[in-house]
């Protein structure tokens, strides 16, 4: 019934035609805007929750700057490796992309859970060795760049 | 308060936006974004950027990874200051205790707590 080689009309043509060049104009910039919105909205909230840990740590809990910092943190981490595990993170990294995982929550949510799909292969090799799948990569170039500086620095202090 | 916020909104909104930008534009894996982004976090702190972005900005620029790069340059400084060469390996994972710490922590209680799901 269908010939798939079969040529459309000139007019269907054209009309095939105007609806591809439609579809490129519209779809990637729509989408694009659209996940950097979601990223940036996100990816905002986070930080700025997290700045908000950081002034009630200092206000309420009588905690210094780095006592405040260190809580901010943690309990960036806590709440991410909690939405982890009740299955909600996978949704908001899907909606927010690097929106969620740029932030320590994405550092957090890269260590639990593959710690989580590998539980089943053992604590040691599975849920041991897995949860630093991603952490890993990340820890080794960080401090290795680190220590570079460091050296560096205590051959030239700036 | 609410002006720190901001900043810490606008500022790490941005920071995140351009990670968003690598994964739309580029076929940059997260791991790669996770990875460049603490490593440019180190280099930007060592040439003395990132220190006022994080003064300005608080958590919006403490948060997002590059801070974790931050974290660790500020740390083997410090350290380099106070015991010397040996610092440059103490230092880092010093002030990056904590977060790395919670992490492991948090993710191998959460492991035992909750059952994989499926996809």
């Amino acid at each position: 019934m269908f010939d798939k080689n079969a040529k459309p009309s000139p007019r269907r043509q054209d009309q095939l035609d105007r609806y591809k060049r439609l579809v490129e104009r519209m779809s990637p910039n729509s989408q694009m805007g659209k996940g950097l919105l979601r990223a940036y909205w996100l990816g905002g909230a986070i930080c700025a929750f997290g700045q908000f840990l950081q002034e009630a740590g200092k206000m309420w809990l009588g905690m210094n700057n780095t006592a405040a910092g260190t809580f901010c943190s943690t309990v960036l981490v806590f709440l991410t490796a909690l939405l982890t595990g009740i299955g909600v993170w996978d949704r908001i990294g899907q909606y927010a992309g690097a929106g969620a995982f740029v932030p320590i929550t994405g550092f957090a949510n890269a260590v639990v859970s593959p710690a989580i799909e590998f539980r089943r292969e053992g604590l040691v090799l599975g849920l041991g060795a897995k949860l630093f799948t991603i952490a890993g990569p990340v820890l080794v170039w960080g401090v290795s760049a680190s220590v570079i500086v460091g050296i560096i620095y205590a051959i030239w202090p700036w | 308060m609410l002006w720190s916020l901001t900043k810490a909104f606008l500022v790490g909104g941005a920071i995140c936006t351009i990670g968003q930008v690598l994964v739309l534009k580029t076929k940059v894996t997260p791991a790669r974004i996770l990875v460049g982004y603490i490593v440019t976090g180190v280099i930007l702190s060592a040439l003395g950027l990132y220190g006022p972005l994080a003064e300005f900005a608080g958590a919006g620029a403490t948060v997002p990874l590059t801070g974790f790069g931050h974290a660790l340059t500020n740390g083997v400084k410090k350290a380099v200051q106070e015991i010397g060469f040996m610092g440059a390996f103490t230092g880092g994972l010093t002030s990056t205790a904590a977060g790395i710490a919670a992490a492991v922590f948090f993710g191998a209680i959460t492991a035992l707590v909750f059952k994989p799901r499926p996809k």
